[in-house]
């Protein structure tokens, strides 16, 4: 095999709404990132137009990775080796993904390796930030998840906690949808919180008691659900923008709390944000105020890499190979995989 | 049709532990409810009572969520779908057809043509107060309807 630095990954990330393709050169240079709902409309290639729709994983997945090696200048057969996303997720997307992965690898003779998609999302930021290293603290939050994980080294994550029923970003996209803004509402709530007054209603935050990173934001989304009604009955105007801002304000605190009280237990002090919901303003703003008080190295990815992408997967499958850990073609899809801690027996 | 009030997120929880106990493999549970309905916390509780050990999350996000407990249970939401087409999409049938342990669907009515013949509709919806919550439990098709008669009295 060539050159670590020089070895060619394709990736394929298909585990929810997005079927998406990268080169990655070496473990850091990005050489194309194609998202198949991010392609215009208009844009043809192969032949093919992209269905916009999302979850069409199956239409768009060869057309997806032509682009995403046209882009990157590079033939099939310059491929090194294929990473893709086996869970978790929906284990019918998963398996467009993972069944493309292996039929390449078997046909081009060359390893593959399976991807936690959650471990990508954390993975983002190495493309984001060249020079970051572990150790540091990772704050995954999006639509699908919310979690607090140790990254020890490349392969060791311990998982601080995680959310007992609601992600961050869908407890967004609920109160959203009650206020009566277009789906996916993380945005537009971000937007009408510039607005709004933070302390003008006073939503409860779960789980606050020391040591305890577990998140739950059910509870939240109820308390505005119940305050909306009650100013229905009431009969009384609700100041939308107040509510955004007061909302947003519950779920930033304690995602911000918990973050930085993991720090501080664990002596780390390099926090980086990953997922969707890692494009807040308000929470990305909040985070880095915070990391500067306290002298904190404060990371962030880039809006494309936040959401679910393949150049994250590559990059995590990259590092996944310089320590020698490989799948083989019985690779399976993990719709409820957990994070693994691959240097845990170390 | 069976009617139970509960008062809070702990007498709904119960409720939800009662209703596992009652659980035989191949049922269809289908929820119906606005958001803060209580439909996940119900979920969870179930899931619980069947022997879940790990964390029972919303899939809204993941539109299913898959758990083993003394028999899989396999956990959908369908909110974020638009059309019946996508059903077919995520393998909802495959899990739908010959269900091997218990399935339960959230949001199952907004698409009333996929749901199999047989199946438990729980509609949960807000009181007045707003931590009570009415629950009604009915039996749609054949197969339930003795089971719905036998679940009145630990309603």
């Amino acid at each position: 095999m060539k050159e670590e630095q020089e070895r060619l990954t394709l990736a394929i990330e298909s585990s929810c709404d997005e079927t998406s393709a990268a080169v990655l050169r070496g473990g850091r240079t990005l050489l194309s990132n194609i998202i198949a709902t991010q392609i215009p409309v208009h844009q043809k290639f192969g032949g093919v137009v992209p269905e916009i729709a999302s979850r069409k994983h199956i239409v768009n997945v060869m057309p997806v990775i032509d682009e995403a090696l046209r882009q990157a200048k590079v033939a099939l057969n310059d491929i090194d080796q294929i990473a893709v996303t086996y869970g978790p997720g929906l284990v019918g997307a998963l398996l467009v993904g993972v069944s493309a992965a292996k039929s390449l690898a078997f046909s081009l003779g060359v390893p593959l390796i399976g991807v936690n998609h959650l471990e990508g999302h954390i993975f983002a930021n190495f493309l984001s930030a060249p020079n970051l290293e572990p150790p540091f603290m990772a704050l995954v939050v999006s639509g699908g998840h919310t979690s607090l994980v140790q990254v020890k080294g490349y392969n060791h994550f311990v998982l601080m906690g995680q959310t007992r029923d609601d992600a961050a970003g869908e407890a967004f996209d609920k109160v959203a949808r009650v206020m009566g803004l277009p789906y996916p509402g993380g945005p537009q709530i971000d937007r009408l919180a510039k607005d709004g007054n933070p302390a003008a209603i006073d939503f409860p935050k779960a789980l606050q008691d020391k040591g305890n990173y577990e998140f739950s934001f059910s509870g939240l989304k109820s308390a505005v659900l119940n305050y909306l009604n009650s100013m229905k009955l009431k009969q009384q105007p609700v100041n939308k923008a107040d509510v955004a801002a007061s909302f947003q304000r519950a779920v930033i605190e304690v995602l911000v709390a918990k973050a930085l009280e993991a720090m501080h237990a664990t002596g780390m002090r390099t926090l980086v944000l990953a997922g969707g919901v890692a494009a807040n303003s308000a929470l990305e703003g909040r985070l880095r105020e915070a990391a500067q008080a306290q002298g904190i190295r404060f990371y962030y990815p880039s809006t494309v890499l936040c959401t679910d992408n393949a150049a994250m997967i590559a990059c995590r499958g990259y590092y996944q190979s310089l320590a020698g850990r490989f799948s083989n073609l019985y690779l399976n899809a993990v719709p409820g995989l957990d994070l693994t801690d691959m240097d845990a027996e170390n | 049709m069976t009617e139970c009030i509960t008062d809070s997120p702990a007498a709904t929880a119960a409720l939800a532990a009662r209703l596992g106990s009652k659980i035989k493999a191949g049922m269809v549970l289908c929820l119906e409810g606005d958001l803060g309905a209580g439909k996940t916390l119900l979920v969870q509780n179930l899931a619980r009572a069947l022997g879940v050990e790990g964390e029972v999350t919303s899939p809204t996000f993941n539109i299913m969520n898959l758990y083993q407990g003394r028999m899989p249970i396999a956990h959908f939401d369908l909110y974020r779908l638009e059309s019946e087409t996508e059903l077919d999409e995520i393998g909802f049938y495959e899990y739908i057809d010959a269900p091997d342990g218990l399935v339960v669907i959230e949001w199952a009515d907004k698409f009333p043509e996929a749901l199999p013949e047989s199946y438990i509709r729980i509609q949960m919806e807000r009181m007045e107060q707003d931590d009570s919550r009415r629950i009604l439990f009915s039996a749609q098709g054949n197969a339930f309807q003795n089971w719905i008669k036998e679940w009145e009295q630990s309603c």
